[in-house]
């Protein structure tokens, strides 16, 4: 169920920004607040120019049973980073392959470019949860394989595969098998193979998932160093709130059951964002209240609407500032 | 038995018609295997007739061999190819079907298409699986070119195990015998095991030593 978008960026922003004396909430100090300067996030508004990636009305059921995306609607423009979070049973990730091509969704229109998506494609570039390297090939071979496939000639492939290992930083390994490495070393040289291809959207699935907190760290200063290198159009799935916040423009945060997306938010903290900043923490903390206030709500009562009642707890209670600082919350586990 | 050069003649002549049989039955073995493993209509047609003709001994092929071929090298030879061909067909089709979905899906967004998929993800993908049905295919056509020699008597060990027996000479018998589970254990040993080890060091299935 919507949830004004705006009211819950504000009170976010309200935390971050310290701003909490005035917490009782007034009219006024609500319209103060619309425009205070430093506003870290923000609902996003509707861009100009034609989108990267239009994502129409799309919904899928597995088995007409499961509706696992209902009428789920994002415009994604050129060189922008968008983080897909929510919990599991979202859809993010069928959204994700919807997108790759890997799957056809049941309704809707997805288009990249005005152009139709029909199956997988080395433009729109796809990196898996798991490295999926190939488990015969060298480190090296690795890379040059699909490039060769793509048409490169010997050299060029190795010339570009030399570059793209020294970029994630793997210099000394090129000769490796991918089980002689380590799991963060393996991600690299999985992020180093989707990134020689040069491709016009690169889609990730949880690409640091598995990995240890240091790891992910790293992952994520990587990632960014890269992304401002390139502006590459990237959409990212994660169910790790603060993950999103480091590496996105901008955060749809979704729900499940069904599928759908429950706010379209955009960050704006300055690059390169440090996991342990301040107001990355109060944000994050209130975007997974809100996430958990949102599956609670989901699960609790799906088919009746919302009373005033209900919506007003939701949106009231955590500006008051008085939540514990754990708040029961699905998704705290992981961070 | 071994000066008079009959054995060394016998060994030549049983593994020149194995090398023929079982390359023939690699050959149509592995992209038929691939064929079932990788299309719909080539795993409704062709796999019952496959699974249902693996529980036909292989010599039973040699009555049917020798009406069509006459009592040639050709009936042997198909005998041979029918021993080890379904057993390569079976274990190449296990091995493609048991691929991880996430390298093929990988080989999709890489857009690996055409014969470099199938040379350079599927069959590497599928080797380890692949070398184990060879290994397994040889060892059916050892089999099955024993009993095919043994029976239709056109030289070879099988042969000389035959006549062993009409002479009534035991010493040649299990002199022949010996003969050929040596050759059997050491093809195996030698060449399919260090392949296979090898393989499989190296996709990372095995430890290292």
């Amino acid at each position: 169920m919507p949830i004004p978008t705006r009211t819950f960026a504000e009170q976010a922003n309200r935390q971050a920004s310290r701003a909490s004396a005035s917490n009782k909430g007034g009219v006024l100090d609500r319209l103060k607040e619309v425009l205070v300067p430093r506003r870290l996030l923000v609902p996003r508004r509707a861009r100009e120019g034609d989108a990267k990636i239009a994502v129409q009305r799309v919904g899928h059921r597995f088995g007409n049973e499961v509706v696992a995306l209902d009428n789920v609607s994002i415009d994604v423009h050129p060189g922008e980073f968008v983080c897909l979070l929510g919990p599991s049973g979202c859809g993010k990730s069928t959204l994700l392959y919807a997108l790759a091509g890997h799957i056809s969704p049941s309704g809707g229109r997805i288009t990249i470019d005005g152009q139709q998506v029909s199956g997988p494609s080395p433009e729109r570039m796809l990196v898996f949860q798991e490295p999926a390297l190939f488990p015969w090939l060298s480190v090296t071979q690795n890379l040059t394989f699909p490039l060769r496939a793509r048409g490169l000639s010997r050299a060029e492939a190795a010339a570009r595969a030399r570059e793209f290992v020294r970029l994630v930083q793997l210099e000394g390994f090129e000769g490796a098998l991918p089980h002689e490495l380590s799991g963060g070393m393996r991600m690299r040289v999985s992020l180093a193979r989707a990134l020689a291809m040069d491709p016009q959207v690169l889609l990730m699935d949880e690409p640091f998932g598995a990995l240890d907190a240091q790891t992910r760290d790293q992952m994520h200063r990587l990632l960014q160093r890269i992304w401002t290198r390139d502006q590459k159009t990237v959409v990212f799935v994660t169910h790790n709130v603060r993950e999103a916040l480091v590496l996105g423009d901008r955060v749809v945060v979704m729900a499940s059951r069904p599928g759908r997306v429950i706010h379209d938010l955009e960050v704006r903290l300055p690059r390169p964002r440090d996991p342990d900043d301040e107001a990355l923490v109060h944000l994050s903390r209130r975007i997974r209240e809100e996430i958990g206030s949102a599956e609670g709500r989901g699960r609790t009562a799906p088919p009746a609407p919302p009373s005033d009642e209900e919506r007003d707890v939701a949106e009231s209670a955590p500006a008051a500032g008085s939540l514990p600082d754990r708040a029961p919350d699905p998704l705290g586990a992981r961070l | 038995m071994v000066r008079d050069g009959r054995m060394g003649g016998a060994v030549l002549r049983s593994l020149s018609r194995l090398a023929e049989g079982y390359a023939a039955s690699a050959c149509a073995g592995l992209p038929l295997g691939i064929a079932i493993a990788r299309s719909r209509p080539a795993r409704v047609a062709i796999r019952p007739l496959v699974l249902g003709l693996q529980a036909l001994p292989s010599i039973c092929w040699l009555p049917l061999a020798v009406l069509w071929f006459g009592l040639s090298e050709w009936a042997i030879l198909f005998v041979v190819v029918m021993g080890s061909l379904l057993a390569v067909t079976i274990s190449t089709e296990d091995a493609v079907s048991a691929i991880d979905p996430l390298v093929l899906r990988a080989a999709g967004t890489l857009g690996i298409k055409g014969p470099r998929f199938f040379g350079g993800v599927l069959v590497p993908a599928a080797l380890p699986g692949i070398v184990t049905g060879l290994k397994l295919g040889w060892s059916f056509a050892w089999r099955a070119l024993m009993a095919g020699e043994l029976l239709f008597g056109a030289g070879g060990l099988g042969q000389l195990l035959a006549n062993g027996r009409d002479l009534l000479d035991v010493p040649q018998v299990m002199g022949v015998m010996i003969a050929i589970v040596a050759i059997g254990s050491a093809v195996d040993q030698l060449l399919f095991h260090f392949a296979e080890v090898r393989i499989r060091r190296r996709w990372g299935l095995a430890e290292a030593t």
